[in-house]
């Protein structure tokens, strides 16, 4: 079948999509953006975290047709061309990167925690990065850096 | 396999009844999973998620409609005033992407053993609205799991809505998983007391080929609390006890992966007796603050 | 060499930036940026046009003959373009770390459940999974041998009522799984009196399940057929070169021939360090002609590569009235599933380190491994000594509450140091500050008791709402380990560096070419940190990790920093030596001070400044350098005596937990640890290691099993196979000490893997703490914790 979405602000169309593909292997595999992770396919990971008209989701577990027409943002739509999104650098600034496979879908729930709540308390980030497994960092680094983000993104509460 | 998106109730029901072995998919939270690892290979896939009456909820006759297709994330935010045992037992499901995406019709559907939402919906005496091109029907959710996985409904049917009153008492949900977050239930309770009725609700997950109710321990609590709705007096600490031996003995687990039966009646004795403590000090609360 | 003909989307280039940061410094990571943007291609990102999908027939059944193989009717559904069995392995048809006995696909019998039998390769993924389903394979299914002592033969033990259980005809007569028996390596270590007596004596048996290295990038790969008749492998791996060897060997192919390239790595911890899908993607490609990527799901990853070895291990410590140890006698069993992989290495960390860092005079260990029909076990970060410190310390508790002496105590009067004796006869020649790390520990403050209003996050169970502090009683427990670095027992463990010096855009920058697998820890940063400090530039590159430089050794055994560091370091210093020597032909005579900073040669005694972009003009300086850290011996096969660890790390941790003691459930509170690093060359990323190592220790301790039916994998997903979320980790107190190794490059120390060790023990040790109970297994289920096992 063929599916039309909008991917970062760009209209995608792509043909030939087998029915039961997700809108990951449809993103990774036919659209070229493999910027959000494939580690689980069950949404028990997080890795492959994107927005789908706004809201976090596994893009694992939205079947291909369903994204149609719909509003699509990964990892790859944070930046600007020339600029990392303050909550990309305050990963790399933080130390919260080492093998970095969880580090896309972590992006898009912090990026969506901190444009939630502007600062978010500890117990909230946790709560809300619990569906983002990692395996490297023991998660202590990636709340410094969701500080760091939520203080140079100037929110307050 | 082929995709059909309806927009429409209408159509959604026409396309089920032309192709009762079509899976309805709505979060994808259980569909996809079944398909990503092959374990799934439907004929059809039904996306019921253009159909817009489905993702809306309302108020009317006392009661909270709950379209199918609202997600636990709405449920939460949206409606854990009216809704207070359902939404807390919706903040233990998954992760937030989860949580936006899965929906108690879902949940209803899959009729897993460990959904989370089944414990809270049967303690709250939850009405299942199911429709097909022949009519609707409101089954008590009570009679709506029929066996592992197995449901009241037809093959022609879709589930339309949930109906669910708002309590006139405490409601409490608590579920035992081995992690922090993100787990599937080892075992769930859900609790409700209606001082309206002067009766309780008591229901357990992950315990028994279906979630099912804990009639013995709801009589049993009912009557002892007879006394005491009026007074709000403290609640004897034998009857919390007895409640949750009553609640364990309607169990029938198993041993599997994630637990043994002796721990998962051992765990429901526990969590019956903690959150009818929770529930009754609410109760007794609320009278001072009243 | 030929040079591959065409280059996939997403092959990995060269990193560059951040152009600062020597030695010592938190220098950023150079593909910190790429990952970010979601540009950091993994093995799985790799694509080309043209490229088919490779999917693996894998056995049901732990043990069984092939009676058949039919492929007919895989390789007649459209889209499918090759279907290989065992027949098509044209070299050698098994391959294994350190014995060949592994075969590539199987061959007459399957071992595990798991186990390699077809190979499809296809244009859609689901095309290649549903032909994999069409193969029809006839087994002839065998009862599995599922114990590691049954295995050797010894009567299965009655742990209930203490007797020996019934021996069956199965556990004797099915027990050679290979031709020389099961036993995969018997280690021994004897020393000092062999029936030694003493006035307190206490006795344990500890288990340890089976831990999954669960990193997050399932093994994935692209095999791209060259023009010479060779192949192009790119995949996430933890050492080409071994990958390499093993995959001409099964190619019949020689090394010029097969060129290996890694991909970006999504974590490894040991588990990348056998082959997955290597060959097979090499055996698709040169059938079909066409590229070919595998990558494995969830599921098949947990198939596709080796676990940490469940261990049963039996302890008995003799002490003094006042805490002197006397003897330990220990029987360690560790279950190596089917094949060898890297068995006989973890029975030498196991037996050799199976005590603890304390000094004992007498001590008696035998250290087993065994084949059994459970799945593969191997490397996992830790390595061997993670089961083994769950013991010891554990026994060291229990005789610290025999002898009602504080635990902390017992352990610092025991604790080894630099000039003690290991059991193995080695003199430790090197800070080995263990007492130190305990005490600071102790003196750290403990974090504030819960209090005021109840916050569902904080407490044992989340949001699921099972206390409002109910049954919560907290423990405190500490544990301290050591482990060896790099590679043991006489082993020529060496790594090789490529240092280059140019001028590029005006500015001096140096590129630095090794094979050593950036697999998430941050080699790739010290690499640079180390070319900036050693040539004084700014601007270093890191060149593709690949196979046309010379081996690294692997990226285990919290080994690469010191050993490809180490080759750095001497090939940059080669490199130094050239230009110096340039520039005092320059000057015309020996300048005794000469150096390099800033991008410049200097003298501060002579005022000499020259810019090496002068010096260099158009020319380049390349330097390659083998080096290897001071040989260790092999042991003796009867006492275990000999020099056999070059290097040991140490580290400690306190735990504080919260258990919910009616329901069983655990929330870690805080970890603190501190760990002796020789030298932080990149402090953040030191810290890093520390707290991802604490982790994976918590997790083993609390929630992370494989789980095996009948040699049957009964949750291999992360929807049963549980690892630490963001809620179980708990805030990490981290003291780092800079003790000097003087045998190292810069000092430094091996850090990954001995905070993996420390952290599960401490925690096991703080829920006894918490419940009184003995708990002599993890993960420590609620069951233990409720008694209804």
């Amino acid at each position: 079948m063929r599916l039309t979405c909008t991917v970062n602000g760009t209209e995608q169309e792509v043909d030939d999509v087998w029915e039961g593909e997700s809108l990951l292997y449809v993103l990774r595999e036919r659209m070229g953006l493999p910027g959000s992770k494939n580690a689980c396919e069950q949404g028990e990971c997080g890795s492959c975290t994107v927005y789908l008209d706004g809201l976090p989701v596994c893009a694992c577990l939205v079947a291909a047709g369903q994204a149609e027409g719909r509003q699509v943002g990964t990892v790859e739509g944070l930046a600007d061309a020339d600029a990392l999104h303050p909550v990309q650098q305050a990963f790399v600034d933080a130390g919260a990167v080492q093998c970095g496979f969880c580090t896309p879908g972590l992006l898009v729930a912090t990026h969506d925690l901190i444009t939630r709540t502007g600062r978010p308390s500890d117990a909230e980030t946790r709560e809300a990065l619990a569906g983002n497994l990692c395996r490297c960092t023991g998660y202590e680094k990636i709340l410094d850096a969701v500080r760091l983000a939520a203080d140079r993104m100037g929110g307050d509460r | 396999m082929e995709f059909l998106q309806p927009a429409t109730w209408a159509e959604a029901l026409e396309a089920k009844a032309a192709h009762p072995d079509a899976v309805p998919i709505a979060g994808g939270t259980d569909v996809m999973v079944g398909i990503n690892f092959g374990h799934l290979r439907p004929a059809l896939l039904l996306d019921l998620t253009r159909v817009d009456d489905l993702r809306e909820w309302t108020t009317g006759a006392g009661a909270v409609r709950l379209g199918a297709g609202v997600s636990y994330a709405r449920v939460i935010t949206e409606l854990g005033d009216r809704l207070p045992g359902l939404a807390m037992a919706a903040r233990t499901i998954g992760s937030p992407q989860i949580r936006n995406r899965g929906t108690v019709g879902g949940n209803l559907a899959t009729a897993s053993p460990a959904g989370d939402a089944h414990p809270a919906l049967l303690a709250a005496d939850a009405v299942v609205e199911v429709a097909s091109v022949r009519g609707s029907r409101r089954i008590p959710v009570t009679d709506f799991y029929t066996g592992v996985k197995r449901t009241a409904m037809d093959a022609d049917e879709l589930i339309a809505a949930v109906h669910v009153t708002p309590p006139s008492g405490p409601q409490q949900y608590s579920k035992i998983g081995t992690r922090n977050a993100m787990v599937i239930a080892v075992a769930a309770f859900g609790l409700a007391l209606h001082p309206d009725r002067r009766t309780v609700g008591a229901a357990i997950g992950s315990a028994a080929p279906t979630p099912r109710r804990a009639p013995a321990a709801e009589e049993f609590l009912a009557g002892e609390l007879d006394a005491l709705w009026e007074s709000r007096a403290e609640l004897p600490t034998e009857v919390a006890r007895r409640f949750g031996e009553l609640v364990a003995a309607a169990s029938s687990p198993i041993d599997d992966v994630r637990g043994t039966a002796a721990y998962r009646r051992h765990a429901l004795s526990v969590m019956a007796r903690r959150a009818l403590t929770w529930a009754w000090t609410d109760y007794r609360n609320d009278a001072k603050g009243a | 060499m030929s040079t591959p003909t065409r280059t996939p989307t997403g092959a990995p280039a060269h990193l560059t930036g951040p152009g600062s940061g020597g030695v010592g410094d938190s220098a950023q990571r150079p593909d910190g940026v790429l990952k970010v943007r979601g540009e950091f291609a993994y093995g799985s990102d790799l694509w080309m046009e043209d490229m088919l999908w490779g999917v693996t027939l894998r056995s049901p059944h732990p043990y069984a003959r092939v009676v058949a193989i039919d492929t007919s009717a895989a390789a007649q559904l459209p889209g499918v373009h090759a279907v290989l069995t065992s027949e098509d392995v044209p070299g050698e048809k098994v391959y294994g770390l350190e014995l060949a006995d592994q075969p590539v696909l199987a061959v007459d019998v399957v071992r595990y459940q798991g186990e390699p039998v077809a190979l499809v390769a296809a244009d859609h993924p689901d095309t290649a999974r549903r032909a994999a389903a069409l193969i029809r394979v006839d087994y002839e299914v065998w009862e599995p041998v599922t114990d590691a002592r049954t295995a050797l033969g010894h009567p299965t033990t009655d742990a209930l009522h203490e007797s020996d259980a019934e021996v069956t005809e199965l556990s004797r007569e099915s027990a050679h799984l290979h031709p020389e028996g099961n036993l995969v390596r018997h280690l021994k270590v004897r020393t000092g009196d062999p029936q030694p007596t003493a006035e307190v004596v206490v006795v344990g048996e500890y288990e340890v399940g089976m831990q999954d290295q669960a990193f997050l990038g399932p093994e994935s790969g692209l095999a791209v057929p060259a023009d010479d008749g060779g192949v192009e492998l790119y995949v996430a791996t933890q050492w080409l070169h071994v990958d390499q060897r093993q995959i001409c060997s099964a190619l019949a192919l020689p090394p010029e021939q097969v060129r290996l390239t890694l991909a970006g790595v999504g974590g490894a911890f040991g588990g990348r360090e056998d082959l997955s899908m290597h060959v097979h993607a090499c055996l698709l490609a040169l059938r079909t002609g066409r590229p070919v990527k595998m990558s494995y799901n969830r599921e098949e990853s947990f198939f596709g590569h080796v676990h940490r070895h469940p261990a049963t291990m039996r302890y008995e410590h003799g002490a003094t009235r006042d805490g002197q140890l006397v003897y330990v006698k220990a029987a360690i069993w560790f279950d190596g599933g089917a094949y060898a992989s890297s068995t006989p290495a973890v029975v030498g960390n196991g037996g050799t380190m199976g005590i603890g860092p304390y000094v004992v005079p007498n001590v008696h260990v035998d250290c087993y491994g065994a084949y059994t029909n459970n799945p593969p076990c191997g490397a996992m970060r830790g390595f061997g000594s993670v089961q083994t410190a769950f013991a010891y310390e554990s026994q060291m508790d229990a005789l610290a509450a025999e002898l009602g002496m504080d635990p902390v105590e017992l352990r610092c009067r025991n604790a080894m140091e630099q000039g003690s004796a290991t059991p193995t006869g080695q003199v430790i020649d090197s800070p080995a500050p263990v007492a130190e790390l305990l005490r600071r520990l102790e003196a750290m403050p403990l974090p504030a008791e819960a209090d005021g209003e109840v916050d569902l996050r904080h407490m044992p169970g989340g949001v699921s709402n099972t206390t409002h502090g109910e049954g919560v009683r907290r423990g405190v427990g500490y544990a301290v380990a050591y482990k060896n670095v790099a590679f043991s027992e006489g082993y020529d463990d060496h790594s090789t560096a490529r240092v280059r010096l140019e001028v590029v855009g005006g500015e001096p920058t140096a590129t630095v070419h090794t094979a050593a697998a950036e697999v998430g820890q941050g080699l790739v940063t010290v690499e640079q940190q180390i070319a900036r400090t050693e040539l004084g530039v700014e601007q270093v590159t890191v060149h593709p990790k690949d196979t046309t430089v010379g081996s690294a050794g692997s990226t285990s055994a919290s080994r690469q920093t010191y050993v490809t560091g180490g080759a750095v370091k001497a090939a940059c210093e080669a490199v130094r030596g050239q230009l110096l020597a340039r520039a005092e032909r320059l000057v015309g005579r020996p300048v005794p001070d000469l150096r390099l900073a800033g991008g410049q040669v200097v003298s501060d005694a002579e005022e000499i400044a020259v810019p090496l972009a002068d010096l260099l003009g158009g020319e380049a300086v390349e330097e390659t350098v083998q080096w290897r850290h001071r040989p260790t011996e092999a042991i003796d096969p009867e006492t275990g005596q000999g020099f056999a660890h070059v290097q040991y790390a140490f580290s400690a941790h306190r735990a504080v937990v919260d258990v919910d003691t009616e329901l069983g459930l655990v929330k870690v509170v805080e970890m603190a640890c501190t760990q002796d690093v020789g030298k932080a060359v990149n402090p953040q990323a030191v810290v890093g290691q520390i707290h991802g190592g604490t982790a994976q220790g918590l997790g083993l301790a609390v929630m992370e099993e494989i789980l095996i039916r009948d040699g049957k994998v009964v949750n291999p997903s992360f929807t049963d196979y549980l690892i630490p979320t963001i809620l179980d980790m708990p805030p990490m107190r981290v003291e780092v000490l800079e003790y000097a190794d003087p045998h190292a490059p810069y000092g430094l120390r091996g850090v990954g893997e001995a905070p993996n060790i420390s952290s599960g023990p401490a925690v096991l040790a703080a829920i006894r703490a918490a419940t009184g109970l003995p708990l002599a297994r993890v993960p420590v289920r609620p069951e233990h914790l409720t008694g209804t096992s």
